[in-house]
């Protein structure tokens, strides 16, 4: 008997309902179902003799046993990846890997909207539900379910003959490449060096920055090895995010925020209003920060700002974005002037293509001998050449 | 189930600020004894704000890798931490001996235990004492100087009893032939440091977590023994005849995991077993034990 067989019989007294498994101790005997099966009035060993093997035993075991931790952000987490939370299947972003997963992008009938399935964990509420578990199972055996979480790939499938998952994480753009050009790493450790530069080897202080460098994968890990190096690369976005699906999503908005602060920053609560939405456009937005703002300036006051698209929430105003509202603030309480400046029509214009490119970090892509740009190099050496730094503004 | 927040400045702008939070949590992982071990920043990620949420452990150590207690230690992190019933009396310290308080943290059902910072516990002594002898490779240090350099008053006055205190200890400790405070922004100043002794030669330890701008830059520059930190420097190296063996922030050091144990264990962790793994990995195998001669005692 295997081990997975004995945990099913001390099981069974309870009743089990999981991922299109039920067995149920009856007067007259077990009862057996699985999408496959369906056997009733069985003894122990007919119940053995099915379950042994069996993959929707295995499956049951592995969400019981190996990952456990019932309720937890972690277990949501690697529900969420495999689509076996009802709720988010067919949203589109499970996306397929090689022609794989057909059998699982079928099954999207689920209701998309209807984000927080009450119990999402395992229970076959209707036929339908025993038919997605046999799907995602084939999915999973079958080249496995591939989702996003802001720039990194996840990948599920069943590693060997049980229900064990085994899984891989790598960046988005690296889908298709070559497993021998990226760098193999297993310790979900080395993720946090991995993340700290971006390909040009600047320093990421946001984590949530669409800058996650390329050319590595983690393989073979685990469920608990998966979380933690989600949470490396993009620090408490999988306890938010559940939060969130739990309908507890704890938001800090930037009064509150602002008027916490203490020290140096405690000037930022005098930023105006109209300033915050630009700040949070500057910082915020999908181009610069992966997470969709929820925080607004106070509960009853949203910031016209789009919110991000991101499928991790922001509940608060973060560190980095604290540390830029004091620059800002410090720039709002400066009086203006007008002032008197002359230029050409060209030089304004190169001027703005100059503000987008700095804006856009796009200042290294403009090419050396590309003068017609505003951003160009020579060409913004030669205003500063003929109008000085100042533009030739006392 | 038990966790380990090691709770640390971190830095916008300079990778290299979290590196040794990294390096000690992952020495304290590895020695097995919290099911979590998580590190947290005021200025990375996870945040204070947010690292609670992060583990699934009913009960929290945070220990903050600070230098002294002060506005951090006693205000930021207990705020953003959301320890509403933290109150600094509850450390009962005057500045130097801060030991932990049990308390719980309004957005999650856990229970914290707010630990002083590594920077004035008695084990830190032990650090400057080990980064001393790693520097100097193993020499004999009782004809040598040693320096602990500190930020000086700034925000908050127990920085420097924090330096003060831990010379004072290592004073009587006899370790070496002489030891002094030194600050970099009141006296007796670091810029001095050849002159302040009377020995030959003179190991300086800054009592500070990462190395940074103040370490790599000020303070070699400071003590005159580079003209241009970005050239380098020998250590040790000569400076008005006498040696000057400069040895880097202290936080560095990988015995500072087990400060950080240490810490825990104050405050009611079962961390045993790990203390003596970590030492065993992290101090440099020599015979004479620097607790026993800094008159620590377990
Ligand atoms: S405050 Fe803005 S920049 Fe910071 S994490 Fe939230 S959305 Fe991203």
């Amino acid at each position: 008997m295997t081990s997975d067989v004995a945990a099913l019989i001390e099981a069974a007294g309870d009743g089990i309902d999981f991922d299109g498994l039920v067995v149920e101790d009856t007067a007259y005997g077990y009862r057996f179902e699985t999408p496959a099966v369906s056997k009733r009035g069985i003894d122990t060993s007919e119940l053995a003799a099915l379950a042994d093997g069996d993959p929707y035993v295995a499956n049951w075991r592995y969400w019981v046993e190996t990952v456990g931790g019932r309720g937890t952000a972690r277990r949501a987490f690697l529900r969420w990846l495999e689509g076996a939370d009802d709720a988010t299947v067919g949203e589109g972003d499970a996306e397929d890997e090689g022609g794989h997963g057909e059998a699982s992008d079928g099954a999207e009938h689920a209701d998309a909207d209807d984000a927080n399935a009450e119990d999402a964990d395992g229970e076959t509420d209707d036929e339908s539900d025993a038919v997605d578990a046999r799907e995602r199972l084939a999915a999973l055996r079958d080249g496995g379910r591939v989702r996003t979480w802001g720039e990194l790939r996840i990948r599920v499938r069943l590693g060997g003959a049980g229900g064990e998952r085994v899984y891989d994480v790598r960046h988005r753009d690296d889908a298709d490449a070559d497993p021998r050009d990226l760098d193999t790493h297993r310790d979900p450790s080395d993720a946090h060096d991995l993340v700290k530069h971006d390909d040009r080897g600047r320093y990421r202080p946001l984590s949530t920055a669409p800058s996650l460098p390329h050319g590595w994968r983690f393989v073979d890990l685990d469920g608990g090895a998966l979380v933690d190096t989600v949470d490396y690369v993009y620090p408490a976005t999988v306890a938010n995010w559940h939060r969130e699906r739990e309908g507890d999503l704890d938001v800090t908005h930037w009064r509150e925020t602002a008027d916490r602060q203490s020290g140096i920053y405690d000037l930022v609560s005098d930023l105006p209003t109209e300033a915050l939405a630009w700040a949070a456009e500057a910082c915020c937005v999908d181009s610069q920060c992966l997470k969709r703002r929820e925080w607004d300036h106070d509960a009853d006051t949203d910031l016209d700002v789009p919110r991000g698209d991101g499928e991790f929430p922001c509940r608060e105003p973060c560190s980095l974005f604290v540390a830029a509202a004091r620059e800002f603030t410090k720039l709002e309480r400066e009086p203006e002037e007008t002032r008197e400046v002359t230029l050409s029509e060209s030089e304004v214009e190169g001027l703005g293509d100059l503000v987008d490119a700095v804006a856009e970090d796009r200042v290294n892509d403009v090419r050396e001998a590309d003068l017609d740009d505003g951003a160009n190099r020579y060409r913004v050496r030669y205003l500063r050449a003929k109008r000085g730094r100042r533009l030739g503004m006392d | 189930m038990q966790a380990l927040v090691i709770a640390a400045h971190g830095s916008h702008l300079n990778p290299g600020s979290s590196e040794p939070t990294f390096a000690h949590a992952e020495t304290i992982r590895a020695a097995g004894a919290f099911d979590e071990v998580r590190e947290a920043f005021w200025k990375e990620e996870p945040s204070f704000r947010e690292v609670l949420r992060t583990l699934e452990s009913e009960e929290v150590y945070v220990v903050p890798l600070f230098v002294s207690e002060g506005y951090f230690t006693e205000r930021v992190i207990p705020r953003e931490l959301r320890l509403a019933e933290w109150d600094v009396s509850a450390w009962d310290s005057d500045g130097t001996d801060a030991d932990h308080a049990t308390l719980r943290a309004t957005d999650v059902d856990k229970t914290v235990h707010y630990c002083g910072p590594v920077g004035t516990h008695d084990a830190m002594g032990d650090v400057i004492v080990e980064r001393a002898r790693s520097i100097t490779e193993g020499r004999d240090l009782t004809d040598f100087g040693l320096a602990v350099v500190g930020h000086g008053t700034e925000r908050n006055e127990n920085s420097a009893k924090a330096i003060h205190y831990h010379a004072d200890r290592l004073r009587r400790s006899g370790l070496f032939a002489e030891v002094r405070a030194v600050f970099m922004d009141e006296e007796p100043e670091v810029d001095d440091v050849a002159t302040l002794f009377e020995t030959d030669d003179v190991v300086v330890v800054p009592l500070f977590v990462a190395d940074g701008f103040h370490t790599r830059e000020d303070i070699p520059v400071d003590m005159g023994l580079t003209d241009d930190y970005r050239t380098g420097y020998d250590v040790p190296t000569a400076v008005d005849g006498v040696r000057i063996w400069y040895a880097g922030a202290v936080g560095t050091e990988p015995l500072v995991a087990d400060v950080v144990l240490e810490r825990a264990a104050d405050a009611g962790a079962d961390v045993a077993d790990a203390i003596v793994a970590v030492r065993e990995r992290t101090r440099s195998g020599s015979d004479a034990s620097a607790e026993a001669a800094t008159g620590r005692s377990r």
